[in-house]
């Protein structure tokens, strides 16, 4: 029974001509350059590195208090002072330090927690998708600001606790883009192959769905540190985020309002500040969007 | 007949037909329906049927990709259902799979170098330099040059990611390889290379092969034995020379006689199928061909024909019909 057909065509030594090898510098770069990725990378690391030299940046202490309370932009007050005179340019610098390290750093916290529990849901499926779901479900259902509001104020107004409560806020958002792109890449052939080599469950997740479901994600990322941004300025704002007299954007707003007619700088400045580091992000995350698109 | 290397008894799959706010199960897809089949090691055995005729679930089945609702399956002596752990790894090291779709069966964020040693580091075969060796072995066998090692799958042609599929599937030394349609989303002209690669591949590994298609020239040309599918069983099962020289099931008739000839004389009745494929979910009583069978009986409503020997064919020609 064994080869009992003759073979009907003789077998080339070499069949198939392979296609020419492109030289190629970035093996594993993939990422393709366009103009909004460029300039809300060049914005992000632009305030990042404003962010981090913001000691040496200017002559004035952030806490200083000088003798001119309210003064207008001047040589020596670039962006001019508040009531108590300090000046507003260095509060500015200072509390993009805690800004965006609240932000990035509660965006991580929910990208790393997210995407673990939407891989595990959307992987494993049926009743422990269900129950980490359900409880997802619970959690967005509060108001997000107002289940902020209540954390911190549960557990005291400090930075770790703020990452932490935001963390939480956002963590949802990846463990469903998370699951969803699970659920699409787990009925590839390429994880059935998997298994049928007897790759084991854990490893067939972390080497064959996570990198499958990270472009998203990144994207995801990208745009949840804008509204961490946002998030950390309103509960300032409202006094339960980072506390005076250290400087943040959202209390310098909050402090300037019962003088804002009279020193529209105060407020102007770091909502503007705000508004260049969120569009930045922005359009990071839209062109990292375009440039990870496989099909793109 | 040598022990058979794969054993299939009264084998099915079937899939819950959910319907309503309820997701209440309302019925059963019986893709796969008590199946029995042998698998002879050394041999060929092409599945032919249309499509959804579950000769692709069959495959998986056969290859342990896809547990069986109920039935027995035993490879080499050892149960597959009840198989865990570390024996369902040893296991799955014996039998391979072959996809239909190059594109979708390889990793695209993986090197093919990666790609093809996953068994290897999964089943801990060898690492380092021995790893290297095996990987750069398998491809060379398969027709890839060395320079696709650090490459991604994106950079080559359907045919190419075919060849790596085929050299992931081998470098485990498997026994059996269930191959599913491999051929069928490539160029016409690339068939034919895969196809000699595939024979060439058998005798140097002394493979047994299923071979799941539905292009009866590709099947006829690889295979030894041919079993024929309709609806979920296996109507005809045979010898490939005696199936294609005296096919006995009318649905097998059907089938050869659609095969365009090389011979543009020769002068072979067509014989068309009226009607559609019935739903796998509620099967015809009876003979599940019965439906569009142009020598269906009023018997053939209420008994189900037996896989059985007919008078006058020699060894394992079987069919499933009253009247053949």
């Amino acid at each position: 029974m064994v080869d009992a057909h003759p073979t009907m065509i003789e077998v080339p030594e070499r069949p198939e001509v392979q296609a020419a090898a492109p030289v190629r510098f970035f093996h594993r770069s993939r990422l393709r350059w366009n103009l909004p990725l460029a300039i809300g990378a060049a914005m992000v690391l632009l305030s990042l590195a404003l962010a981090l030299a913001a000691p040496w940046l200017t002559s004035h202490d952030p806490l200083e208090i000088a003798d001119a309370s309210l003064s207008p932009p001047s040589s020596e007050f670039l962006l001019g002072t508040d009531q108590l005179g300090r000046d507003v340019l260095t509060r500015i610098l200072h509390a993009a330090r805690s800004s965006l390290a609240v932000a990035c750093l509660s965006a991580a916290l929910a990208f790393v927690s997210g995407t673990l529990i939407g891989l595990v849901a959307g992987y494993s499926s049926g009743a422990i998708d269900a129950c980490l779901m359900r409880l997802l479900d619970i959690l967005q259902a509060f108001p997000a600001l107002l289940l902020a509001i209540a954390l911190v104020a549960a557990l005291g107004p400090n930075l770790p606790n703020l990452v932490l409560t935001m963390g939480l806020l956002f963590m949802p958002r990846f463990a469903r883009v998370a699951r969803a792109s699970t659920l699409s890449v787990r009925e590839r052939d390429y994880i059935t192959a998997a298994i049928g080599l007897g790759v084991s469950r854990a490893r067939t997740m972390l080497r064959h769905v996570l990198p499958n479901i990270a472009a998203p994600l990144i994207v995801e990322a990208s745009l949840t540190v804008t509204i961490a941004i946002l998030t950390e300025a309103s509960l300032s704002f409202l006094g339960l985020g980072v506390q005076p007299p250290d400087p943040t954007w959202g209390g310098m707003i909050a402090e300037s309002t019962s003088v804002m007619a009279l020193a529209p700088w105060l407020a102007l400045s770091p909502g503007f500040a705000m508004v260049f580091v969120v569009i930045g992000f922005t359009l990071m995350g839209d062109g990292l969007r375009d440039a990870l698109d496989p099909r793109g | 007949m040598p022990e058979p290397l794969l054993r299939a008894r009264e084998i099915a799959r079937h899939f819950p037909v959910r319907r309503g706010l309820l997701q209440r199960v309302t019925g059963q897809l019986r893709a796969v329906d008590r199946i029995n089949l042998d698998i002879y090691p050394g041999e060929t055995l092409g599945v032919v049927g249309e499509s959804g005729c579950g000769k692709s679930t069959l495959g998986r089945m056969l290859a342990g990709l896809l547990p069986a609702t109920s039935g027995d399956l035993s490879f080499d002596g050892r149960d597959m259902a009840s198989q865990r752990g570390a024996a369902l790894k040893r296991l799955r090291r014996d039998m391979q799979f072959i996809f239909q779709d190059p594109t979708s069966s390889l990793d695209p964020r993986m090197t093919v170098r990666d790609i093809v040693a996953e068994g290897l580091d999964a089943q801990g075969i060898a690492t380092g330099r021995a790893r290297d060796m095996l990987v750069a072995d398998i491809l060379d066998r398969v027709g890839m040059q060395q320079d696709a090692l650090q490459r991604y799958p994106h950079e080559f042609s359907g045919g190419q990611r075919q060849r790596i599929g085929i050299a992931r599937a081998l470098v485990l030394r498997p026994k059996l390889v269930v191959a599913d349609e491999p051929v069928s989303a490539l160029d016409v002209s690339v068939q034919s290379q895969v196809l000699n690669l595939l024979v060439a591949l058998k005798r140097e590994f002394q493979l047994t092969y299923v071979f799941v298609a539905h292009n009866l020239a590709v099947v006829s040309y690889i295979s030894d034995r041919i079993a024929v599918m309709y609806l979920g069983k296996i109507v005809e099962i045979g010898e490939a020379a005696s199936l294609y020289r005296n096919p006995r099931h009318p649905y097998t008739r059907a089938l050869l006689s659609a095969m365009p000839q090389p011979d543009p004389d020769s002068k072979s009745e067509r014989i068309v199928l009226r009607g559609d494929v019935p739903s796998p979910i509620d099967p015809p009583s009876g003979c599940r061909f019965r439906t569009r069978c142009p020598v269906a009986q009023a018997s053939c409503a209420t008994s189900e024909p037996l896989l059985e020997r007919k008078r006058g064919e020699a060894g394992q020609h079987l069919v499933a019909c009253h009247f053949a």
